[in-house]
Formats: structure tokens, sequence, C-alpha cells
């Protein structure tokens, strides 16, 4: 649905987008992550026909973004990181607003305000000024405006930047929820953001991709190993021996009051470490895998030099 | 065209939803409402006297003694007036980031530029509306030429057609609607005072600079006359201001 080749942008000297490659599936969600000034909003803004690449193709909905604008223009609904609000209005007369410039006909554009605002859960705010409802009922506004002309496509850049922990999870949910009906392609330098919402991830830094391909492709390839990040009522070396004694284990360290508990992916020693817990008695406070991806990520990160 | 028209309709919401359009209207109408009472006093005071003597009874004329210079300090008001209208129209989309839903909306810039041109223009339309009434005492009390009067107000709608373009352009060149404002209304006096240079004497500039100055081709239209010299004038420039906005958001989109 979204498909993306050799695409580069240069700013002058600057060079924002480099050689970039990658493809989403139809009715897949997908992830753009990577630090603050890797290329995300570069690389989305020219898949929406906001700015126009240096070189490379990009095809949404099987339109070329630079030969047919309109109709990609037409297929794809935006969310921008800056969320493009008019304070005045109040929420229904900006959607209405909206629908009239992405050309839904006359006729269904009542629907399809109804249709967003019950989606968006904005039906009880839809009477109110846009200035005067919370940052999270802005973000869903934005959301909203997004998904009015029933695009195939949506883009949305860092969707839940700046709102408190509830809101987030609420956005999340309701971009979930989208699943099937549209494809989408998010971006975000968080990686939980990616673990609970998308299905797969483009991981880019510096304007390059470093890797992409759907979650547990990348966790396979990226990952022999499998493990848990354990946390006790104590955590030290004495705890960390007890786990180095399991068989199977192939590497046990102690990061920041968590233990590491590491072993080849062919095997799964969770309930052996989980009994070794119980029988010592050593006080479970937490378990949980050890994403792998997060360990890409952060080493990506590292290596620029970002975070 | 339907694209425009929801972007006229959401420009014309945009000014009545903030105070803008009521303070610029009411301010407008409150000067030229004592512009015109000024002239009206002094208009009846000097035709009394002139009546005394048949020879200047002839001269007295209400077109040129009332309306002409009531016009011309109309369009130094609109001068002030031209930067309020227009400063908002796309700083302000830059400014907020809105510029980015309508540039990824199936609209091409020149929908766009158009949309809010459109507005700001239908906005100085009701203003002069607003404005005719006053003409109407005028009319039901004297005998005033209808011709002059008429083509009168066509040169105060097609200043304000050049003026809202020039403002539309100083809009779209930054983001900052204070700069926007202040660069319209410096080149709109200076459009004003062009031919000040001319009538010292400025050797072979002296057609060119009558001829840009605005003031040259609006004094013919408050004296009735309708020549295509101006009405092309006008169209031009208008036309050259609202080229310049269109060129300048595109270049931006392709730096």
């Amino acid at each position: 649905m979204i498909e993306v080749r050799e695409l580069t942008k240069r700013y002058g000297e600057l060079v924002a987008v480099s050689g970039l490659t990658f493809e989403v599936e139809a009715g897949r969600i997908w992830g753009l992550l990577g630090p603050n000034a890797a290329g995300k909003t570069t690389t989305m803004r020219i898949l929406t026909g906001y700015l126009p690449a240096t070189s490379g193709r990009a095809t949404v909905a099987g339109y070329d973004v630079f030969d047919k604008p309109d109709d990609v223009k037409r297929s794809i609904g935006y969310l921008p990181e800056i969320v493009p609000l008019y304070l005045d209005m109040t929420v229904e007369s900006y959607l209405a607003f909206v629908a009239e410039i992405k050309q839904v006909p006359k006729a269904r554009r009542k629907a399809a305000v109804a249709r967003v605002l019950e989606s968006a859960g904005l039906k009880d705010e839809r009477r109110r000024l846009i200035k005067n409802i919370s940052r999270g009922y802005k973000q869903r506004v934005g959301i909203a405006q997004a998904m009015i002309h029933d695009p195939k496509v949506l883009v949305l850049d860092e969707p839940t930047i700046g709102l408190d922990p509830a809101q987030i999870r609420e956005i999340r949910e309701l971009i979930r929820g989208l699943r099937g009906e549209h494809t989408i392609l998010l971006s975000t330098h968080i990686l939980p953001e990616v673990t609970q919402v998308c299905d797969g991830v483009v991981i880019v830094n510096e304007g390059r991709l470093m890797a992409s391909g759907s979650l547990d492709e990348l966790a396979a390839s990226f990952e022999k190993s499998d493990g848990v990040l354990v946390r006790l009522r104590r955590a030290g070396d004495e705890e960390a021996a007890l786990f180095r004694g399991l068989p199977g284990v192939e590497k046990v360290e102690v990061e920041g009051g968590e233990i590491r508990i590491e072993w080849r992916r062919d095997r799964d020693l969770r309930d052996d470490v989980a009994r070794l817990v119980l029988d010592k008695g050593l006080g479970l406070k937490e378990m949980r895998s050890v994403a792998g991806i997060e360990d890409l990520y952060m080493k990506i990160v590292a290596r620029g030099g970002e975070q | 065209m339907s694209n425009i028209w929801s972007l006229i309709k959401k420009e014309l919401r945009a000014y009545f939803s903030s105070p803008i359009a009521y303070v610029v209207i009411s301010g407008f109408l409150l000067l030229v409402g004592y512009f015109f009472y000024s002239l009206i006093t002094w208009f009846n005071a000097a035709s009394m006297q002139m009546a005394q003597n048949p020879y200047y009874a002839q001269q007295v004329n209400v077109n040129e003694m009332v309306f002409s210079p009531l016009f011309h300090n109309m369009t130094i008001i609109l001068v002030l007036v031209a930067p309020l209208l227009t400063m908002r129209l796309l700083a302000e989309e830059k400014k907020t980031g809105t510029d980015e839903l309508l540039f990824t909306s199936p609209l091409s810039v020149g929908q766009i530029v158009l949309g809010k041109y459109a507005a700001a223009l239908i906005m100085w339309s009701l203003m002069l509306a607003l404005t005719a009434i006053l003409s109407i005492f005028v009319f039901a009390h004297g005998n005033p030429e209808l011709a002059p009067w008429l083509t009168g107000y066509l040169g105060l709608f097609l200043t304000g057609a050049l003026f809202l373009a020039i403002g539309l352009f100083f809009s779209s060149l930054t983001e900052n609607q204070i700069v926007a404002a202040f660069l319209t209304v410096v080149t709109l006096l200076l459009l004003l005072v062009l031919n000040w240079v001319t009538s010292s004497g400025a050797g072979g500039w002296r057609s060119v600079l009558s001829y840009l100055s605005f003031s040259e081709h609006f004094g013919d239209m408050t004296r009735g006359i309708l020549d295509t010299k101006d009405l092309v004038y006008y169209l031009t420039f208008a036309g050259f201001g609202l080229f310049l906005a269109h060129s300048v958001i595109q270049s931006r989109r392709w730096r």
C-alpha cells in the first residue's frame, strides 16, 4: 500500500533522508521509529505531498506521489506533528471544513463528520471551540480530521506526543481499533509505542534505513537469544549467581536493580527462572521478557549519539 | 470552484468569529462618517456663500466638492485597513502549521491564494456597501450626477482589489503578521505618494512613476472617467500581487 524506493531529501547541504527504501502492506500498522531528527517527519511530508523529494520514488495506494499528487492526497489521511487546528472553530465545523477540502461529496459530508466524531470519541465535544478542549481531545480531533474522507492510508506523525499516560493509552487504543480498515504508518521515537501498537517497524537514524520488517522477523533475525528481566526484593551478585546455575542459561547480568537472564532462542527457560525465584523465596516484584527490538533500537540510537 | 468557495466561507467565518471584522468595519465607518459629515457641513456653508454670486453659483458641484474628496479620503483609510484584512491570511496558516492541512489536501496553491483573496475582497465590498448609505442622503436632498459616483465606487473597489493583493503577497512572505502588515502599509503609502515626485519634475522617470502611482488612475475615476488604461493598471498590478504570492508559496515548498 505504501512503497518507498531510494528516497532522498536534501535541504541545501543537510541530508534529511538518504536512500530510504521500505514497504507497508495493506491493512497493517507500521511504525517509523527513530530518534529526533532522524528524518521521520520529512519522510511523511514527502509521502503526503507536502514536500517534494530530491530523488527516489514513493507510491501510495498505487499512485505515484510525484506524478499523481491529487490522487495520493485523496487516498491519504495525515496527522502532522503539529496538529493543524483552527482554534476559533468548533470541533464539528472544523471537521465539516476538512470534509469539504478533502472533497467528500456534499451528500455524504454530514455522515462523514458523524462517523469520525463517533470513532474518535468526540461526540460530547462536538459543539465546543477547539481552543477550549484538552490536549488529548485536540489530538483526537487531529486523528478525526485525518479519517474524514475514509482514506485507505493514514499517516500519523507522533500521534501521542505531549499527552499524559492515560491519554496515550486512549490514543493507542483508538489507533489499534483502526487496524484492517486502514493501512497506517505512524512515527514515534518511543519504542513501546511500536511494540504495543504496530505490526512492523522501519527504524531510521540520520536519514538512513537501519532495519525494517515485521516485529517477529526483526526479533528473530537480530536476536539469537531470548531472555527475561526480573526485579526482586534484592538484586545482587548473590542472586545472579543462583540464576547462573540454571541449566541452559548463557548470560546473567545485574543492571540497575534488575537481573537480566538470557538463553538460546531454541528453548524457553521462563518456567525454570520462575521456579527458582519461588523455591529460593527471592521476593518477586516483576518479571518481563527482554524485547529483542529494544536492544537493537538502543544500539542504533547509541551509535547515532542521540537521546 | 467548490474548493475556492469552501476556503472563502472558512475565511469569512474566521473574520467574524474574531473581533477583526467588527473592529475594522466599525472603525472604518466611524472615520468615513466623520469625513462625510465635515465635507457636507463645509459644502453647505460654501454653497450658501457661492449662491450670492451668480458666476460662482454655476460652479457648485456636489460630486466634485463632496464625493470626490470623500473617495480620496477613503483610499487613505484603506491603506490602514487593507493590511488588517490581509496580514492574517497566509502568515497565520504558516505559523500555526495549518498550512500543512491545506497543502496535503487536494487543493492547488492557486485555489488557496484565490480563496483567501476573494474572502478579503468580499469584506472590502461589504464595507463599501455600508458607506453607500451615506450617499443616499445626498441623492435624496440634492441632485448629484450618478455616473461619477458609480465610477468612483468602482475605483474604490478596484483600489481595494489592488491593495489586498499586495497585502496578501506580504502575508505570504512571513509568518509574522506584524511584519506583513507593516510592509504592506509602507508599500501602499509609497504607491499613494509616487506622483508627488512627478509634480516637481524628475526627468524621464516622471511618466513611469506617475503611471505607477494609483492616485493618478483613481483621480480619473472620481471624475467619472472610465478609461481602459486605468482598468488595465488596476487589474495588472492586482494580478501581479497574486502571482507573486502564488510563487512565494510554491518556491517555499520546493526549497
